[in-house]
């Protein structure tokens, strides 16, 4: 059963299409990433999974009971707002505080209990959000580019939590990411997006797919090096949408 | 007790600063002091309808200023810069409501009263509505304070969580148009704004938590409101801007505070 499926949905704001007939389903324990340029649809997609954006039309469902945890590409703290990490983590309620202790370990940030949120640096930031995420125990975790403004470093050590995680509790993971690199080796299936599916699949197939290389180009081989399978990739195509003449806009 | 004039005059005080207090954390926290702003502005219309229509002056605030809110609320994002749209608005209602206050002939109204308060003629009657109001306020936003915090820190956050912003903004215009309503007679429609902006203002750099800050914002209120009224006794001054005096005098010393204890 799938935590969440996403059935012929198309996004407008005004007059502006955004998305058209995205499908897609999520099962549980697969990390899924989404790439696609600027201006693909890609948060909005992500938005429209936890109801902010109505569907212009198609539909989201979410299987019975999947708690969703959210990581927002960035969270503005105005200054005037005084609120230690622990209270932030406190607000969804009924949050005790082992729960706080166990969800920021799980972060990779144990001892920022007492910080204060708007001077925290924007790796701590990110990993406060990820542990504000996880601590309803979600079956579903969405990310949405949320290693922005990290270092290489910062951001690699970030998806090394979230592989641990999945690990460690079992949860899916669907992420927005930027970093080809990171995407292609930590995901086990990937969905390129620009405003409508262009090609979906393994990292390998979607490396290889001619939707993505029309979108990112081959210049990017070398982060792509691991899956550039030399063997044919014909036999993989079942999932895959064929949407050429769109993709190459 | 309540047969003196200085008593019901310092539980007025003390009521608005009660329920300016957490309202004025999210005004501010939001950025909303411009909106807050225009909201008690156009109150000076309701008061000019409420006399029209010889209703109480706290339904016709209360309704004009609900009609204010809702509207910005509802033409904000579309076209204008939310502050143009807020000038408009707010300035045009007041001078809407000072040219309908002019139509209304045989009741000579002292319009002084209403732009600048007049606590000191505050009635037992008054005061019930304004503790009315002030619980009402302080439970509206106690009931919806999880919900209206995450809301204020991330709207997507919000969402994901299964709370509806654009619901809590309407908690918070509503709890902003009661609050105008019960203060216009305390310190009139030009200073509402102050009473919520300075104390929270002066608050945040006493506190670390949210909760904090509401708290401290409802101290400070309460002891300028008192301080204001004793100043105002003794010197002789109006009433209703000496309480912002002392709110203003607070926050410059809070912020002095800050600068020697720059880690809070």
């Amino acid at each position: 059963m799938s935590l969440v499926s996403v059935a012929d949905l198309s996004v407008r704001y005004g007059a502006r299409t955004v998305l058209s007939h995205v499908s897609l389903r999520i099962d549980p324990g697969e990390i899924v990433t989404i790439v696609g340029p600027n201006g693909s649809g890609k948060t909005s997609l992500l938005r429209a999974i936890i109801g902010a954006v109505k569907p212009y039309k198609g539909r989201v469902e979410r299987g019975h009971g999947v708690k969703i945890g959210y990581v927002p590409q960035k969270l503005h703290v105005d200054e005037t707002l005084p609120i230690t990490v622990s209270r932030f983590l406190k607000l969804p309620g009924g949050v005790t505080a082992s729960d706080i202790d166990q969800a920021l370990t799980k972060a990779g940030v144990p001892d920022l209990p007492h910080a204060q949120l708007s001077q925290l640096s924007g790796g701590q930031f990110q990993r406060v959000l990820l542990a504000r995420a996880l601590i309803g125990k979600p079956d579903l975790l969405l990310l949405d580019e949320a290693t922005q403004g990290l270092d290489q470093r910062g951001s690699a050590s970030f998806y090394q939590q979230i592989e641990t995680v999945r690990q460690n509790t079992g949860c899916a993971v669907l992420m927005i990411s930027h970093e080809l690199h990171v995407v292609m080796s930590a995901s086990d299936r990937v969905i390129c997006l620009n405003g409508h599916v262009c090609c979906e699949g393994t990292p390998a197939v979607v490396a290889s797919a001619p939707e993505y290389r029309a979108l990112f180009g081959t210049g990017t081989g070398g982060a792509l090096a691991l899956y550039r399978h030399e063997h044919d990739h014909e036999h993989d195509h079942g999932d895959q949408h064929h949407d050429h003449t769109e993709a190459a806009e | 007790m309540l047969d003196d004039f200085m008593v019901r005059a310092a539980l007025a005080g003390i009521g608005v600063a009660i329920a300016a207090a957490p309202l004025g954390c999210f005004v501010v926290w939001r950025r909303m002091a411009y909106f807050g702003d225009a909201t008690a502005h156009a109150a000076i219309l309701g008061v000019a309808l409420s006399l029209a229509f010889s209703m109480s002056i706290f339904v016709g605030t209360m309704a004009v200023a609900l009609l204010m809110a809702l509207t910005v609320s509802v033409l904000s994002g579309r076209g204008y810069a939310m502050d143009t749209l807020l000038g408009v608005l707010a300035h045009s209602a007041l001078a809407f409501g000072l040219v309908a206050v002019s139509f209304i002939s045989g009741v000579r109204i002292d319009l002084m009263a209403y732009l600048f308060g007049d606590i000191l003629a505050v009635s037992r009657g008054d005061l019930a509505i304004i503790w009315a109001g002030a619980t009402l306020v302080v439970a509206l936003i106690g009931w919806r304070w999880s919900a209206l915090l995450t809301s204020t820190l991330n709207e997507d956050l919000a969402h994901a969580s299964g709370i509806d912003p654009k619901r809590e903004q309407l908690v918070l215009t509503l709890a902003l148009a009661i609050t105008v309503a019960v203060a216009i007679k305390v310190v009139g429609v030009l200073l509402i704004a102050a009473m919520l902006i300075i104390p929270a203002a002066a608050a945040r750099q006493l506190s670390r938590t949210p909760e904090g800050m509401a708290v401290a914002a409802g101290m400070i209120g309460m002891l300028s409101a008192i301080v204001g009224l004793r100043t105002a006794y003794v010197l002789d001054t109006p009433a209703g801007p000496s309480i912002v005096c002392v709110a203003a005098l607070v926050f410059l010393a809070s912020s002095v505070i800050r600068k020697f204890e720059p880690m809070r």
